[in-house]
């Protein structure tokens, strides 16, 4: 397929007074996995949500493939339909077992029958390694598990792009590397991944493309191999090395797992 | 007319026939407070979903209409909304009853729903639309769910104030255990003994009240 699979074109969005994008562009190819990084409140997650309009943009427009979701005439539930977001806080339905939650969306949606959704949600629980873990509800899981059963419930929608916003910043630390490995998966498998995080190593080991989000705007935006040994800007460099130092190398060659 | 008793020696045997008098009125009272109660929590529900999800409009005029309700006194609302069944729907008795009861506890349960769906904070709804559901699906498969369960607590300590207020229906003409203590009070010119009676029949009825929305609670309440 040509074409990139995700443009954002000159994004804006101000809170009050406080201009938090200042007109953010991009693009993503089918299968990329690209990570954004940068100091906090620089709009990361912002970014993210107006890519779905769960924060509608101030300015600017968002293409998946070659449907303009900022249109108003798109109907934004479609489009969501294809984009998949996992979130910091997990943010399961908390009324509902593990496969339930994954089921919900593909009956009330996708309107399939109780049956082959459940069918469906077992695929996508056995995916991320949750199957004896699917009738528990989310008060039952470590944080670890909720955020991998949040992703199978994103997968079970079988989207094109699926976006991550911190999806590990609220894990134990013990717990951070079953949710990247799940990651590492998917994007093996060609899922286009647009990643909001602090883990180096996983950003290092798994991203075609790295962008640095600083001031609302994007100052560099590259392949990981230039990004870490020959970033543009000294503020980078700079950044980088805070965030290893603070971090660590979780999901890189030589960090993972420190405990099982 | 309700001149304190002194010198009052309880009769057991008066205790008892008004106790028997009054209860045939049990089932009224049981009536007015169920219909109020689950009125109030579609219309309570109702309000509280435009109170947040709203236009400005509807939230504004929810807001309003809560706010109106709570700052006045119960019998007032009783009186103004069992006028208006007339006057409107050319409604009266018990059943005007029922709909001045349950436009007060409308305005209370849409707080404590309000409160509940508040509680839930906005990653709810935000992780429900992202998996392409729109508002309303949200709402109903999401939302209100937990909120059902958010609000036990606080809608059995409605659910007692409901059964309460059911005593103020006898002041527009419903003949209640309120109204029946009334009668065998003034029959037997011992109200005190009278209000006991009303008093233990009232007692029995919100333990039962509380006991099954305890139970109902431990059931089906979130696990956290």
């Amino acid at each position: 397929m040509a074409g990139p699979i995700l443009r954002v074109e000159n994004i804006h969005k101000a809170y009050g007074k406080t201009e938090v994008l200042r007109g953010v562009s991009f693009e993503v190819a089918p299968g990329e996995v690209v990570v954004i990084i940068g100091p906090s409140g620089t709009g990361k997650s912002t970014l993210l949500r107006c890519i779905n309009q769960l924060t509608p943009p101030d300015q600017g427009r968002v293409w998946l493939e070659d449907v303009e979701i900022t249109d108003k005439r798109t109907d934004i539930n479609k489009a969501r339909e294809h984009i998949g977001m996992v979130f910091q806080d997990f943010n399961l339905f908390t009324h509902l077992t593990a496969i339930q939650n994954v089921m919900l969306a593909l009956t009330k949606v996708k309107r399939m029958s109780p049956a082959e959704a459940r069918a469906k949600a077992m695929l996508e629980m056995e995916k991320v390694g949750l199957v004896d873990k699917a009738g528990l509800y989310p008060a039952e899981l470590s944080g670890g598990q909720k955020q991998r059963a949040a992703i199978a419930r994103s997968l079970a929608m079988d989207p094109k792009v699926m976006l991550f916003d911190e999806p590990t910043s609220a894990l134990d630390p013990e717990l951070i590397g079953e949710v990247l490995e799940v990651m590492k998966t998917l994007a093996g498998e060609g899922m286009t991944m647009l990643v909001v995080s602090h883990e180096m190593g996983f950003a290092r080991e798994v991203s075609d493309r790295i962008i640095f989000l600083e001031n609302g705007a994007i100052s560099e935006d590259g392949p990981p191999e230039r990004f870490f040994t020959n970033p543009k800007n000294a503020r980078t460099r700079e950044f980088l090395g805070k965030l290893t130092e603070l971090y660590g190398n979780h999901g890189g060659p030589r960090g993972g797992r420190r405990k099982t | 007319m309700f001149r304190p008793a002194r010198d009052h020696r309880l009769d057991l045997s008066l205790f008892l026939r008004s106790l028997k008098f009054i209860a045939p009125a049990i089932k009224v009272t049981v009536l007015l407070t169920v219909f109020a109660l689950t009125f109030g929590l579609v219309f309570g529900l109702a309000l509280a979903v435009a109170r947040v999800y709203g236009n400005r409009f509807a939230a504004t005029a929810a807001g309003a209409y809560s706010r109106v309700v709570r700052s006045l006194p119960t019998l007032v609302v009783l009186y103004i909304f069992y006028n208006l069944a007339w006057v409107a729907f050319r409604v009266g008795g018990v059943a005007a009853a029922v709909i001045a009861l349950t436009a007060c506890t409308t305005a209370y349960q849409s707080e404590i729903f309000r409160g509940a769906i508040q509680s839930l904070g906005t990653g709810q709804m935000a992780a429900a639309r992202s998996l392409g559901m729109s508002r309303a699906t949200a709402i109903r498969s999401v939302i209100i769910p937990q909120v059902l369960r958010l609000a036990i607590p606080s809608w059995s300590n409605e659910a007692a104030i409901v059964l309460k207020d059911s005593s103020l229906a006898s002041a527009v003409g419903t003949t209640e255990v309120f109204r029946r203590a009334q009668q065998i009070g003034a029959a037997n010119r011992d109200y005190l003994t009278a209000f006991l009676a009303a008093g233990l029949i009232y007692f029995c009825l919100t333990f039962i009240t509380n006991r099954v929305l305890d139970f109902g609670h431990k059931r089906y309440k979130l696990k956290t």
